[in-house]
């Protein structure tokens, strides 16, 4: 009984390491690289044999700077604004999903989900081409709203999942209490949804972050070029120079908010994923 | 306190099916009324249109008087204790027994809800408790949570949707009693819905049998024990359940399979004409008659049986004997045990015998039958035939008193206690 506990044990230890290396290698790998120096590059080893931090000097102070700051500002702003714009109409979507009986409630959730799973790729083109006939092309618009329509869908299903969870006596023993309906959901509802909201904020929050495609498709300079896009236009010192330290570098500055909102919100993250927040 | 009325009242879905069907109750000011009936009988339905949270069909609501139809829930002044009690886990015990005080806006002083709460958590004795979150009690600490938040504002009348099936059987019995209690200390109208016929019987001044919708029979728990006016109130009420035996009548004998039966004169009229009819006899009728005195020998008739088990129980025990019915009985008899929820009614009788009793399953055995409080039924319409509707509107007008009684005793033992000083 001990022996095969202690067997158990081992393996997921195994399992454990083995999942770990294999998704943290990349991670550890770029950043190795970004602390190398240009020539080091193509050594093919995998620790930088000399430290620099001329890559991050680079694009923070040097002369990327332009470049990497003002796509950070933007990379910031829209996700920031996406995920606020996507929870909010997916909140009081998920509400009316969840607690009313109305036509096409079907209808919305399919759409929904047809919308995440259509192609990106596929309507990039048209949106170019109109984004360009009604001035929306390189603006901070013009990428919001694509991004809602990557965090809307996924901002309504976790929701709605969220609300049917909690308990619809709640609702009605605050207004048997004497609520009127607004305050039943402020009093009973929003405190419980809270957490569920907040999670679908960060997963949203991360959806827009993470979006490389709308980011260079539809962006042509710094008014609104995201992070991810921005890394692409990076160029070494010289012509000759590679600029992967620097991206290196930027890849992991972009990272280090994700994933600290991990670390910080991880059981909510979870949670809400398996959507099991609320006990009654 | 206030008296409800339901007048005709009618509750369809959308697909047109009549959850409720045209119900008429008059609640007196203090009374306790019980809502029972098996599953999907429309009585939950009932209790939240009551409340407002159900729209009503077509009919009146009437409160103190006043109807209330289009009321929203709030308006109506009613407290309401849920099955699953629906406290806000992110409240204290404290802030949940306050949040109806708290919506009262400007009404109540912080001092005034402190006190209130503190009251009633004493009453309820979660004076202990109070800081904690309810997800941190048990189910019976919660259950009186949810009590709390409704004792704590004066409500017209309490409503309670199954408030106990939530808790194991010993605390269900300890709440039981500490909601009559309450009831009759507060003298507060109240409306309790249950499928559990001892809470339907022990807490109710009158209860309500419903099936599909439609209202059976309203009467005190006596009056429906021994007065019940169709086959499934007999059935419903009753455990374990009345014992249905077909049966053909001859001049003043009644035929069955357990041996003729000699009735009265004006049972016999009521059952006239009838080719075959149902006859409902309850297992504490029937007795091991080796154990009947003589002189009560002769207001009943004895038969002779083979019982195929007996289960001992300590104070009585339970005696099972199969018979043979006609496939036409048995096919109302199985659609009986379906509307009230029971699988298949086996063609059995129950009988409870004396603890004493030598009789053993797999032989025969003398038993004797009291025939004094059995009814016959009609099969077709299942309605009562021998019901004495006057005896049992003097078991209810008895409850009626009693009620009036036990409200008035309390308030004055309240009153002489709150004039001593604390």
């Amino acid at each position: 009984m001990k022996a095969s506990r202690t067997k158990e044990r081992v393996t997921w230890i195994i399992i454990s390491v083995l999942v770990l290396l294999y998704a943290l290698f990349p991670v550890v790998s770029i950043m190795a690289t970004s602390f190398k120096l240009p020539s080091e590059l193509t050594s093919g080893k995998f620790l930088p044999s000399s430290w620099t931090g001329s890559n991050y000097e680079q694009i923070l102070v040097g002369s990327a700077q332009d470049l990497f700051l003002s796509s950070l500002r933007n990379s910031i702003g829209i996700a920031l604004i996406a995920t606020f714009i996507a929870v909010v109409l997916a909140t009081l979507c998920a509400y009316a999903i969840a607690r009313l009986d109305f036509p096409g409630k079907k209808v919305i959730l399919t759409t929904a989900l047809a919308v995440s799973i259509f192609p990106v790729i596929s309507i990039v083109t048209p949106l170019f081409n109109l984004w360009r006939n009604i001035g929306l092309y390189d603006t901070w618009p013009g990428l919001i709203i694509p991004y809602l329509s990557l965090t809307l869908p996924i901002s309504i299903w976790t929701l709605a999942a969220f609300f049917r969870q909690i308990p619809w006596e709640l609702e009605q023993a605050a207004q048997v209490d004497g609520a009127t309906t607004w305050q039943a959901f402020r009093k009973a509802i929003v405190p419980l949804a809270a957490p569920g909201v907040f999670t679908t904020a960060i997963i949203a929050f991360f959806i827009a972050w993470n979006d490389f495609v709308y980011g260079i498709s539809l962006t042509s300079t710094e008014a609104a070029r995201p992070v991810p896009a921005a890394l692409a236009f990076f160029t070494g010192a010289s012509q000759f120079e590679s600029p992967v330290g620097a991206i290196s570098a930027a890849a992991i500055i972009v990272t280090i908010p994700i994933v600290l909102l991990v670390l910080l919100f991880q059981r909510q993250i979870v949670s809400g994923l398996t959507q099991g927040a609320v006990k009654g | 306190m206030a008296s409800i009325t339901l007048q005709n009242l009618v509750k369809q879905y959308g697909d047109g099916f009549p959850a409720v069907n045209d119900v008429s109750i008059d609640i007196e000011d203090g009374e306790f009324i019980i809502l029972v009936g098996p599953s999907g009988c429309g009585k939950s339905t009932l209790l939240r249109m009551i409340v407002g949270l159900e729209d009503i069909t077509s009919g009146d609501l009437l409160i103190d008087g006043k109807r209330v139809n289009e009321k929203a829930p709030r308006d109506r002044n009613l407290a309401m204790v849920f099955q699953n009690y629906a406290l806000y886990p992110h409240l204290t015990v404290f802030e949940n027994i306050a949040f109806p005080l708290r919506l009262a806006k400007g009404k109540h002083t912080d001092d005034e809800i402190r006190k209130l709460v503190t009251d009633a958590a004493k009453t309820l004795e979660l004076t202990d408790h109070l800081e904690r979150k309810p997800g941190n009690l048990s189910g019976g600490q919660r259950q009186r949570v949810a009590m709390g938040r409704a004792i704590v504002r004066q409500a017209d009348a309490f409503l309670f949707d199954e408030p106990l099936s939530n808790l194991d059987a010993k605390l269900r019995g300890q709440m039981r009693s500490e909601i009559s209690q309450m009831q009759r200390r507060l003298g507060v109208t109240s409306v309790y819905v249950t499928h559990d016929q001892t809470e339907a019987m022990t807490l109710g001044d009158r209860v309500a049998v419903l099936k599909k919708g439609v209202l059976q029979q309203i009467a005190s728990p006596r009056e429906l024990y021994e007065q019940p006016v169709n086959l499934f109130v007999a059935g419903f009420i009753g455990s374990p359940s009345m014992n249905f035996l077909p049966a053909t009548l001859e001049g003043n004998v009644l035929k069955t399979a357990v041996g003729d039966i000699q009735v009265t004169e004006d049972k016999a009229r009521a059952a006239a004409g009838k080719k075959v009819v149902l006859v409902g006899l309850r297992p504490e009728f029937f007795e091991d008659a080796s154990l009947v005195e003589e002189h009560k020998k002769d207001l009943g008739s004895t038969f002779m049986a083979e019982l195929t088990h007996t289960e001992w129980l300590g104070n009585e025990q339970y005696g099972y004997i199969n018979f043979d019915p006609d496939p036409e009985v048995r096919e109302l008899l199985n659609s009986l045990a379906a509307e009230m929820d029971a699988d298949e009614l086996r063609p059995q009788i129950v009988v409870t015998l004396d603890a004493a009793s030598r009789i053993r399953g797999g032989r025969s055995a003398e038993l004797w039958l009291d025939t004094r409080k059995m009814h016959i039924f009609d099969p077709e319409t299942g309605d009562n035939l021998t019901r004495d509707a006057e005896a049992g509107a003097a078991l209810t007008q008895e409850a009626n008193t009693a009620r009036a009684e036990e409200i008035s005793e309390a308030r004055e033992r309240e009153a002489s206690t709150a004039g001593q000083p604390a």
